[in-house]
């Protein structure tokens, strides 16, 4: 039987705030076990939280930028559960009013063509610690738990079911986590779990109205997880379906080992939250102006620049998608254009280049690279008045890399200028031709193609450093003269 | 030395150099030895933190240089705030070993100001309860008779400030827990405007109804323990930002013109008659001294009882969930996690505190919230629309504090005969409003009664005038129990 697929997609992201959602302890991650913690987010008797204003600026501004309406008063509410890793035994979140509702993000859908995915709502949270085992979690004779993470600002954007694939599930993804970073709110690192997902999923008779049974996927920590796990819970579904089972709801754990879903708990264990507003936070009133000023600092976004790049530069809408995968990425470029502006020839270097060292979405080893746009202009500039050749260029930008130095510093310092001197290059082609008979010979018996290995000859023995074209040239005349 | 000296009447002694703090400290410390074994009224006694800091505001008054009106009082804190080195126990086995790393913003303004902590004091285990029978650890007895409550949950600071234990004291009060013990021992307490006094660092009963608030001999020692306690804290996101004024300042400017509401539901049937009787003839005098007096009607009131064993005990399942044996306090080992947070708190939790705890879980669980706590959220609302209503047209509301006094240790085992205790003073802790309990009599077997006032938002100080015209036109404050 044929099924419609519907998916949406909770994401949870950490903002990156310098303190976190409720106290004022760092929020960054990597710091060594409970170093990061004060009696606030330990949950301790008697401490109360107080709402980081940036957390709160940073989810208007998320708001914002996927349309969603901004609530002018929102408020918390605790969910209970018991879990070591949760201090307090209940999470602050948001629950019947949050933050902002109802907005949209624009998804390349696998087909071709892009289109609206709803966003349902988005809401600040709190995060939870850390448990580590020791062993694993069945053989672990004592559980430690490490609190840096505890109180860290979540921010929770729920889609509406209305992605058709898992593919456009992973693409989903992709765009959302393009926009968090071009916004500064999140560092996108799905593998430290600054950005996680979980996916609810559901199969319907084709053309049905009816929605059917969903079931809760957790633990997608990649988008190829998310694809893989989702096409899993697919197909899963539908073979339960086609042997005329029904589906159960529950949630279930993604195995990216061995490459399944298994059941966590059924909806007859599921937790009853207790959800009820926070009496130990006030209503959050956002007023106007305090929106309009983030909404006047809203950056040019991921899609946006993208169509820019194109219109702009005249790039080809793959480089024009390489380029804008982060902001910092696209500054870098477009600070280097100005600087030379061959807008494809910067592009080649950057995605060809400058990529194989830095990851593109990386906002801040791009930022605070030392191979800054004006260095990287610079080396264009080098080919570009033949100083050097493309070729002994790429030794340059690893030198660079390595050291950090201006192009043109190096290629003195090391002697790399193209050798473009007549009389010198004169010498070694006599010397190529001298000893490369079979070479001439085979020229001359009507095989032009035999000039290319004298040329080669050349410039190995010049060490890269002949000017090619003149080389060929003097080649040739040599050739046909003699 | 005269155990019953208010604060005022000491400091003005400290500046004359009549006596010192030390010397009035161990003082304190010498009966606490001699008498709290009887009275029960202390869970901590920090005797080296209390000479320490009598012998700095020794040297401050010998300087000229007290820091504030509080600077060298001995003073009983109720065990639910956090002191940082100090155990605070809450008067539960589950905090029983607990040493907070932090001070409560109102202790850290207590030492700030200079003021003595002889001793962490007795409470019922997380201040829920009527009667400090529920401590953990031991009742508190009430000084005027030994038989009987001094009302709680508070009554540790109470007992001890009656008792002649200790100057001055702070308790919290969450449905009455101030005010109730205040009237069963013969003392002034107020509890201020909801967000008037930081809660950071008060172990939470229920966050949208628990206050701080002072214990004090007389109407201006009230009025000077609030001023110091009260203001803005940047880490309550629940207290005001509004200026304090100095609460002693309009104290004698007396109740001439103001115009005092007298509730018909607070005079209820089944209600002790000696106090109905003590309260309408402190009516009378309030009305002799310039007031006038007008009937209002709270109609709310009956159900606000109801709706606060709805909304306590949710927040209270709430806030009380963090103890598990995992981070702090008591831990029972167990086979697994939840086997062990189990054991821990069944053994950590008292009776009561379990009670609340599941009639709590019950409220706020799915397909009940609405006719639960969605309702009660509704009734609160009412009771504070009554509020509003009656202030719109008086300027204090006057009623009695309790609906009986002191009663005998075990006398109300049922739980619901004890939550009755608190049905007068409820309604101020749903709504936020201050108010105060004042002496007001006696009753014949000798036992006092309270006399409550109760003002607008904010308005502290109007409810503090009125309680201190009365108190001057009268002699009950005077009145001291003889405990040896």
């Amino acid at each position: 039987m044929s099924y419609d697929v519907v998916i949406g997609l909770e994401v949870h992201a950490q903002l990156t705030t310098r303190t976190k959602m409720f106290c004022g302890c760092p929020a960054t991650f990597g710091a060594p076990p409970n170093t990061q913690t004060c009696p606030i987010c330990q949950g301790m008797p008697g401490t109360l939280p107080v709402i980081n204003r940036r957390a709160v600026e940073y989810g208007v501004r998320t708001a914002l930028a996927f349309s969603c309406r901004i609530n002018p008063a929102c408020r918390f509410a605790r969910k209970h559960y018991y879990y070591p890793d949760m201090p307090k035994n209940f999470q602050i979140s948001q629950y019947e009013e949050p933050l902002a509702e109802d907005g949209w993000l624009e998804v390349d859908v696998p087909t071709g063509g892009t289109r609206r995915i709803g966003i349902q709502r988005l809401h600040l949270e709190e995060d939870v610690g850390k448990l580590v085992h020791e062993g694993t979690l069945e053989s672990a004779q004592a559980s430690l738990v490490d609190y840096n993470r505890a109180g860290v600002p979540l921010m929770e954007t729920v889609s509406r079911p209305e992605i058709r694939s898992p593919e456009e599930a992973a693409a989903y993804l992709r765009a959302f986590r393009a926009v968090l970073i071009y916004l500064g709110v999140n560092d996108g690192n799905m593998e430290e779990g600054s950005l996680r997902c979980d996916a609810n999923v559901s199969l319907k008779p084709a053309g049905a109205r009816e929605l059917g049974t969903k079931v809760e996927i957790k633990n997608l920590n990649s988008f190829r997880n998310v694809q893989r796990a989702l096409e899993f819970e697919v197909k899963r579904q539908a073979e339960a379906l086609d042997r005329g089972e029904r589906i159960v709801q529950e949630t279930r754990l993604w195995d990216a080992d061995h490459g399944y879903t298994r059941s966590m708990r059924s909806k007859e264990f599921a937790h009853d939250y207790r959800y009820f507003p926070e009496p130990d936070l006030v209503p959050l009133k956002l007023d106007a102006a305090f929106v309009e000023r983030i909404a006047g600092e809203l950056p040019e976004l991921p899609r946006a620049r993208r169509g820019r790049f194109t219109a702009e530069f005249g790039l080809p809408a793959y480089d024009a998608g390489i380029l804008t995968q982060s902001r910092a990425l696209a500054d870098y470029y477009e600070t280097a254009v100005r600087a030379f502006p061959q807008p494809k020839v910067v592009s080649n270097w950057v995605m060809s280049e400058l990529l194989r060292v830095l990851p593109g979405d990386d906002e801040r080893a791009i930022a605070e690279t030392r191979l800054t746009p004006a260095r990287l202009a610079g080396l264009l500039r080098l080919i570009e008045d033949g100083t050097i050749s493309g070729k002994i260029a790429k030794t340059v930008f690893e030198k660079m890399v390595e050291t950090g130095d201006e192009a043109s510093a190096i290629v003195r310092r090391e002697g790399l200028t193209q050798v473009a001197d007549a009389g010198a290059l004169e010498a070694l082609v006599d010397a190529a031709i001298a000893g490369n008979q079979r070479a001439v010979e085979d020229f001359r018996g009507g095989k032009t193609a035999a000039a290319k290995a004298i040329v080669g000859h050349v410039m190995k023995a010049s060490g890269g450093k002949a000017n090619p074209a003149m080389v060929s040239r003097l080649v040739e005349q040599k050739l046909t003269k003699s | 030395m005269d155990a019953h000296r208010p604060i005022h009447e000491l400091t003005a002694a400290f500046r004359r150099g009549e006596t010192t703090p030390s010397a009035v400290t161990e003082a304190f410390l010498a009966r606490i030895e001699k008498l709290d074994s009887k009275l029960g009224a202390y869970i901590t006694v920090t005797r080296d933190h209390a000479r320490a800091a009598a012998a700095a505001a020794d040297a401050r008054y010998r300087d000229g240089r007290p820091r504030s009106p509080l600077d060298g009082a001995p003073l009983a804190i109720k065990d639910v705030l956090c002191t940082r080195g100090i155990t605070t126990t809450c008067g539960s086995r589950i905090l029983e070993k607990f040493v907070p790393p932090y001070d409560a913003t109102i202790v850290t303004r207590l030492a700030q100001a200079g003021a003595i902590m002889l001793g962490k004091a007795n409470m019922d285990e997380f201040a829920m309860g009527s009667s400090t029978e529920h401590s953990a650890f031991y009742p508190t007895r009430n000084p005027w008779d030994l038989a009987r409550v001094p009302g709680g949950s508070s009554g540790g600071p109470a007992a001890a400030v009656a008792g002649g234990l200790a100057a001055g004291g702070y308790g919290t009060d969450t449905g009455g827990s101030i005010r109730q013990p205040a009237a069963f021992c013969g003392l002034v307490g107020l509890k201020p405007t909801y967000g008037r006094i930081s809660r950071y660092g008060l172990v939470a009963f229920a966050s949208s109804l628990d206050h701080i608030g002072p214990f004090g001999l007389d109407v201006t020692d009230t009025a000077l323990l609030l001023g110091v306690a009260a203001g803005h804290d940047p880490l309550d996101a629940t207290s005001i930002d509004a200026p304090v004024p100095d609460y002693t300042a309009d104290l004698a400017r007396g109740v001439r013109g103001l115009r005092l509401g007298v509730p018909d539901e607070y005079f209820i049937e089944g209600m002790d008659p000696e106090i109905e009787a003590a309260v309408r003839a402190a009516i009378e005098t309030l009305q002799s001294l310039g007031g006038t007096v007008e009937r209002v009607s709270l109609p709310a009131t009956p159900h606000a009882l109801a709706t606060y064993y709805v909304i306590g005990p949710a927040e209270a399942s709430s806030n009380l969930a963090r103890y598990d044996g995992v981070k702090y306090g008591l831990r029972v080992p167990g086979r697994d996690l939840i086997d062990m947070e189990s054991r821990t708190r069944a053994a950590g939790f008292g009776a009561e505190v379990k009670r609340r705890i599941m009639l709590g879980t019950y409220v706020l669980s799915a397909g009940y919230y609405d006719a639960y706590y969605g309702q009660a959220q509704k009734v609160r609302t009412l009771v504070r629309r009554d509020f509003d209503a009656a202030f719109a047209r008086v300027d204090l509301i006057v009623a009695p504090t309790t609906p009986n006094v002191a009663f005998r240790h075990g006398e109300k085992a049922d739980p619901v005969q004890m939550y009755l205790n608190d049905v007068f003073t409820i309604p101020a802790d749903m709504s936020g409003v201050p108010a105060v309990s004042v002496p007001c009599g006696f009753t014949k077997a000798g036992l006092p009664i309270g006399l409550q006032l109760i003002g607008k938002t904010l308005d502290e100080a109007t409810v503090l005038r009125a309680a201190y015209a009365y108190e001057q036109a009268t002699d009950w404050h005077r009145r001291r129990p003889d405990l040896q």
